[in-house]
């Protein structure tokens, strides 16, 4: 029961935080912003590590597999796109 | 003793994770905090991985590798008018990514599941999957690859309507079932949830995929928030939720730009406007294609650019208000070098950027600084709309609902009450469509009649090109 309430306080603190955080993110950094959040949320990764952290079978390893290259795939794709936006709004700042 | 030091550790992460966020408040701290997001997650790993016995450390580093580096070779290729295709594409990838976890949690451990657990694990599936597919059709749409109007099915409400209740069912018997038909349900929670993302998705198009895609980031997040429940990971649960706040706040930013709601934008009613959206297929304004016969039209009476060119020679102040035709057309770039021309003629120029333009919540901003446009020219709808009354000429390029008078002026049509950019306010306005045809509201614009309004229908690429040579 323990477990549970500290889970559902880890889950409101962050996504309450979160909020306050991103409501204070200008119009023109929203995309940029998606897409960063977007390649948070490939944390799931972590859970693909885990799975491997007992014995699997040959389905559940093929899934594993499956689910952290798409997590990979997410996360650093995620940040690379992300990069590159923010370098073309950074370019033009001090030469104006 | 141990358990204490963990979780500083992790609040730690959580800690650099919610400062790179933070780092969003301006153009110029972004880059370094998506770098501090991306570090959080990388000690995350790291921290997991040391916590835990791998048993299978050669997997899990060949998933890390493959997908990680066709990721890095996919961003590196993407261009700027692709980045909401690729965005939804890659809610697509987490939510697969969370619901094989959540399957694989919940079937191999079903007797070990606290009721918490077994809830959470049922959800991670069921929006994991919904997401997936959700995301894929958005994709798909965003990319071009399926038409941008929205698909009705008949009884499209209804069929949705079932499938939530086959869901419910579903649920219920894998909440109370043992392990043999544990793994029965869950793979029909699967099936279920992927025949709900697309149903829910399909119907959703043009002006409203920027709320679809924030929904699907929220939806995306929620997801790993729940795996990170059923695997009892306080680091996965945290990072899902900060996702989940970014992704309902713009949900919820985008759906008031419209002056819609999200119910609205979900469960459309039979609009009046369907109609109409039948005779002029909307947003899909086709790309090039007829263009330059339609610039000769127009030109055999007056040559509209001729007119916008004197217009512009005269003009003291000018507002720029890109729509998204002006990325179908790749006319950005001509957009820019205007009004760098007429700022090199001593005018004062500015853009404005309606919260809907483009298909992203942001997407536009992205386009003009892909363009290398003036970054202190930009400005948003609240900034700017004050100012139209008192400009010489308004340029709209590939825009039509966000500066259609009507949503003002006229009832119960889709955009009445929509708030827009007063285009109609300043003294001259030159408008560089495609053509007449109303946005993707289907909804005429008044503007297109208005005396004072100079119209230069045609690719804006090409004819913006030639109001440049005008101007020389």
């Amino acid at each position: 029961m323990l477990d549970l309430f500290f889970m559902a306080a880890v889950f409101v603190f962050s996504f309450v935080v979160g909020y306050l955080l991103i409501s204070k993110v200008p119009t023109r950094l929203h995309t940029p912003l998606m897409s960063m959040t977007n390649a948070i949320s490939a944390i799931t990764i972590l859970g693909g590590i885990l799975l491997f952290a007992v014995e699997t079978t040959l389905f559940q390893k093929i899934l594993g597999v499956a689910a952290i290259a798409l997590a990979a795939f997410n996360t650093l794709g995620g940040f690379v796109i992300t990069d590159r936006m923010l370098r073309l709004f950074k370019r033009k700042e001090p030469s104006s | 003793m141990d358990l204490g030091y963990h979780l500083l550790i992790d609040a730690v992460v959580v800690l650099i994770l919610l400062f790179g966020i933070r780092q969003f408040r301006s153009a110029s701290g972004a880059r370094f905090g998506n770098l501090a997001a991306a570090f959080a997650l990388f000690c995350a790993l790291v921290i997991v991985w040391c916590r835990n016995p791998v048993l299978e450390p050669s997997l899990v580093i060949v998933g890390l590798l493959a997908g990680g580096a066709i990721g890095w070779l996919v961003a590196l290729r993407v261009n700027m008018i692709q980045i909401p295709a690729m965005v939804a594409f890659q809610h697509g990838a987490g939510g697969v990514a969370a619901f094989i976890i959540s399957f694989v949690e919940l079937t191999r451990e079903s007797g070990e599941l606290t009721a918490v657990g077994l809830l959470s694990g049922i959800l991670g599936v069921v929006i994991g999957a919904a997401t997936f597919s959700g995301s894929m059709i958005a994709s798909l749409k965003l990319g071009g690859l399926l038409r941008q109007t929205p698909t009705l099915l008949p009884k499209h409400t209804g069929i949705l309507a079932g499938v939530l209740l086959l869901l419910l069912i579903l649920g219920a018997v894998a909440w109370n079932s043992g392990s043999v038909l544990l793994l029965g349900s869950s793979l029909g929670l699967v099936v279920c949830a992927i025949a709900l993302g697309i149903v829910f998705s399909i119907r959703i198009g043009g002006a409203d995929m920027p709320v679809l895609i924030s929904f699907l980031n929220a939806t995306a997040g929620l997801a790993a928030s729940f795996c990170g429940i059923i695997i009892q990971n306080r680091l996965l649960i945290a990072c899902g939720a900060t996702v989940a706040a970014s992704g309902s706040l713009l949900t919820y930013a985008m759906c008031r730009a419209m002056n819609r709601n999200l119910w609205e934008v979900f469960i459309p009613r039979a609009r009046p406007a369907a109609s109409s959206a039948n005779q002029a297929p909307a947003a899909a304004r086709p790309p090039v294609a007829a263009a330059p016969e339609t610039t000769e039209n127009a030109s055999s009476q007056q040559p509209p650019i001729a007119r916008a060119a004197e217009a512009a020679k005269s003009a003291q102040k000018v507002i720029i208000v890109p729509g998204y035709g002006m990325a179908l057309a790749h006319a950005q770039f001509e957009v820019v070098k205007f009004a760098e021309r007429l700022e090199k003629m001593g005018k004062k120029v500015s853009f404005a950027v309606h919260p809907i333009a483009g298909r992203m919540p942001g997407h536009m901003h992205v386009l003009l600084a892909e363009a290398e446009a003036d970054p202190d020219a930009l400005f948003d709808m609240a900034e700017i709309n004050a100012e139209f009354s008192t400009t010489d000429l308004v340029v709209i390029v590939g825009a039509c609902d966000v500066v259609n008078p009507a949503a003002i002026h006229a009832e119960n049509t889709p955009i009445s009450g929509m708030p827009i950019l007063a285009a109609h306010e300043a003294k001259q306005i030159a408008v560089f469509n495609l053509d007449a045809r109303p946005g993707y509201s289907g909804v005429e614009n008044p503007l297109y009649t208005n005396p004072k309004t100079i119209l230069a229908f045609g690719d804006a690429k090409a004819s913006l090109a030639e109001l440049l040579n005008a101007l020389q």
